[in-house]
């Protein structure tokens, strides 16, 4: 198994989650993050998908995916050549021996803190997966009180943008 | 040119628009603001059907047996549940249809009000596409969508659910003069690359089939497939689902592959070196253990849905696009080859074909106790109303024994459910092909148990004038699962006997057949011996003015054979219980 992250720009239509989202568990398919968002164009919503397959599977969903009435295009994203990021929002215990400590590791993977009370700090954290995970680590023997994580978002390198040639369905079979 | 009128109004103009001339439904609350203009529509013929779920198959049918999209029509809540187990069926089957269902005011959606249902999100998984339309000015785009989502591409199924308040708003009308859906743009032309590739591997072929699909009968392809078939000479064997794709009585024909298929059909898949697939789909009841499924063969595969290709079964050479332009660029490519000096060769191949068609044609035993052979009954009804009839079959043994012991000559004369396998179809599908093909003889096939799931419908043929003609092939049990119980379950008939038998005359004939076709304005007639079959056919074929139903009573151990057994490979096929072919020594 391996994972891939797929951008899919779809109808900005209410229902186009719960299609997408039931293609998946009907076919049979894990998806390990989504994101969904609005894009430059109004009409046009972006699903950032991370799944978890084989190659073959991988083309199966996408081949499901783009049947989809809704669905404009699919393009897969290489992590070598794209930006991929994910929102951390956790709670750590905070005392006045520890914050210090809690504070230089916040600076070293440039995370922010912010919110402050007596006994914790809320710390807000982007980054790939690795980032994410590796602060985690750093930060669990203080004693994680709360984590909330989003999908990941991601976005091609370069200059070019997906939606730049006509948004079609394309991909041949 | 818009013009003022209501959603309702509005709704009934597009559908005459979309061309429609026949909808099976039946109002309700929700619906009812539609239900008043198509009362005034001189256009559209509504049909009042006695449950969904016939309204459904009833649009199945039409579709299938006129290649138009089939409307039906339902309210909110349980209208709209009753149609999803025909949805289901035309998803599976690639049918054409639009269906509309009334939907509680948009102000209410939500509230778990009276004969609120989610049909939108209940029919996701099994339409090509749906809509919730809760806008009125919305409705003719809508309508337009949903007629060429549903009739373009790989057929299927599309729900448009309609607010009461959209019905019932003041709007205005007008037909979009076209679609453009920038999600679905179905490729119907073939990539040329694929396609001489594609005709390169049938030259170099010893052992090809042409697999041909039901999607060979959606693109009308009919003729352009005999043609192939005769320029390369290959075999051919049709699907379930292609049943009169090829005639049963071309030399070609090696008759039907699957679970139930020949032994010649079955066996030159697993044989073939090559398998050129013609909107097939390699369903698990043709392929059986997939795996050991022609283990030899390359595939070529030819489909308009790219997600069938290497679904099932890798393709080595995949080819996007309607079957009808693929197989024409298939016969020129063909044809080139053969201009270039390239022929294929495929004699030895004949040789072992021939030796298997002689050795093992379809057949069946008469039973031993005088009763009527099924099998006899369905071969007498294919010979007796013949090959320019349509014939309609439920689901079980009898719709097997009807796809092998009747010769389907022309395309579009067999209708049946295959994918979803769903009990109940024959009837109301068969009322719908005859709304649409009104002077053609119309045959549903019925077991006694899928005739008893539906049969409310021969009150609406009867008041309509839709003379359908039903053949109950009565074994007074479900068959099918009988016949699995008697393989694979130490003959313990759990809950299989529907007819009562040792119970007693009291429970016999509950319910009586001829009497029930009786009390529903049809005529009824009961065959018990296998001299009066003939006769007892002959008479319903002369009786056009009413529906007729003949009570077949037949003997109730019959088996549908061949048969590989679910989950095995197709090498395992069985001619009969516990025989296996005797494979010639060069095996």
């Amino acid at each position: 198994m391996s994972r891939h992250t797929l951008s899919v720009l779809v109808e900005n239509q209410p229902g186009v989650l719960a299609r997408i989202a039931g293609l998946f568990s009907r076919r049979g398919f894990n998806i390990d993050s989504l994101a969904v968002g609005p894009t430059e164009q109004s009409d046009v919503s972006r699903m950032t998908i991370v799944v978890n397959v084989e190659e073959l599977p991988l083309e199966q969903v996408t081949k499901q995916l783009n049947k989809l009435v809704e669905v404009i295009k699919i393009v897969e994203l290489d992590p070598a050549v794209s930006v991929q990021r994910e929102l951390l929002l956790v709670k750590v215990g905070a005392d006045t021996q520890t914050r210090s400590h809690i504070l230089e590791t916040v600076q070293l993977f440039r995370a922010k803190v912010v919110d402050v009370s007596p006994d914790a700090v809320t710390i807000e954290a982007t980054g790939n997966v690795d980032k994410l995970e590796a602060l985690l680590r750093v930060l669990e023997p203080y004693g994680i009180r709360e984590l909330v994580q989003s999908g990941m978002v991601a976005m091609g390198r370069g200059a070019r943008s997906i939606t730049d040639r006509s948004i079609r369905v394309s991909r041949p079979a | 040119m818009t013009e003022q009128m209501t959603g309702a109004q509005s709704l009934v103009r597009s559908l005459e628009a979309a061309g429609v001339e026949v909808v099976f439904g039946i109002p309700g609350g929700a619906i009812l603001p539609l239900y008043d203009p198509l009362m005034d529509s001189s256009r559209i013929r509504h049909i009042l059907v006695r449950h969904e779920q016939g309204a459904g198959h009833a649009a199945e049918g039409y579709a299938t047996a006129t290649g138009r999209v089939g409307v039906c029509m339902a309210t909110s809540g349980p209208g709209a549940t009753n149609l999803v187990t025909a949805i289901a069926d035309a998803y599976m089957d690639s049918v054409p249809m639009v269906a509309v269902t009334g939907q509680v005011p948009s102000a209410a959606i939500g509230t778990d009000a009276f004969q609120e249902a989610d049909i939108r999100g209940i029919t996701m998984p099994i339409t090509k596409h749906n809509y919730l339309v809760t806008d009125a000015a919305e409705i003719p785009r809508v309508v337009a969508e949903a007629f060429h989502i549903a009739s373009t591409g790989r057929p299927g199924p599309v729900l448009v659910d309609v607010s009461k308040d959209a019905l019932q708003a003041a709007t205005t009308f007008a037909w979009p003069e076209s679609v453009d859906l920038r999600g679905y743009r179905p490729v119907a032309r073939p990539h040329a690359k694929q396609v001489r590739e594609a005709a390169r591997l049938m030259i170099e072929a010893k052992r090809p089939v042409l697999y041909v699909g039901g999607g060979v009968l959606k693109a009308r392809a009919c003729a352009e497939l005999r043609v192939l078939a005769e320029l390369t000479g290959m075999p051919v064997v049709t699907t379930l689902m292609a049943r009169g794709a090829f005639p049963d009585s071309h030399p070609q024909h090696l008759g039907m592959p699957g679970m139930h298929g020949t032994m010649s059909a079955v066996t030159a898949l697993q044989k073939s070196d090559l398998l050129i697939s013609l909107g097939a789909r390699f369903d698990d009841r043709v392929t059986g253990k997939l795996s050991s499924f022609a283990p030899e063969a390359k595939v070529i595969h030819a489909d308009i849905d790219p997600a069938e290709i290497s679904k099932n079964r890798t393709a080595d050479v995949p080819i996007v696009g309607d079957c009808r332009e693929v197989i024409a660029d298939l016969i020129a490519a063909i044809g080139a080859e053969h201009e270039a000096g390239r022929q294929g060769d495929y004699a030895a191949w004949w040789s072992q074909l021939d030796k298997w068609l002689k050795t093992y044609p379809l057949g069946y035993d008469s039973p031993d106790d005088g009763s009527v052979a099924p099998q006899y009954v369905i071969e007498r009804l294919g010979k007796i109303a013949g090959p320019e009839a349509l014939y309609v079959a439920g689901v079980g043994q009898h719709q097997m024994w009807a796809a092998q012991f009747i010769s389907y000559e022309n395309p579009g004369t067999w209708l049946n459910s295959g994918g979803l396998g769903t009990m109940g179809y024959a009837v109301p599908a068969a009322m719908g092909a005859k709304a649409g093909m009104p002077d053609s003889t119309v045959w549903a096939i019925d077991g006694d148990g899928c005739f008893q799931m539906t049969n409310q419908e021969l009150a609406t043929c009867a008041i309509n004038n839709i003379p359908i003609k039903v053949a109950i092939i009565n074994n007074g049990s479900l068959g099918m699962v009988r016949q699995w119980q008697t393989l694979f379950y130490n003959q313990r008939y759990s809950n299989t006997d529907l007819g009562g038998a040792g119970r007693g005359p009291a429970v016999e004939r509950i319910p009586d057949f001829v009497k029930l076709a009786e009390a529903y304005g049809c005529v009824g007639l009961r065959c018990e011996k296998t001299e009066d079959v003939d006769s007892a056919i002959e008479k319903a074929m002369s009786i056009n003015d009413r529906p007729v139903v003949v009570d077949f009573t037949v003997h109730q151990d019959a088996m549908v054979w061949p048969m590989v057994p679910a989950g095995t490979s197709n090498d395992e096929i069985q001619i009969a219980r516990d025989m296996a072919p005797r494979w010639d020594g060069d095996e």
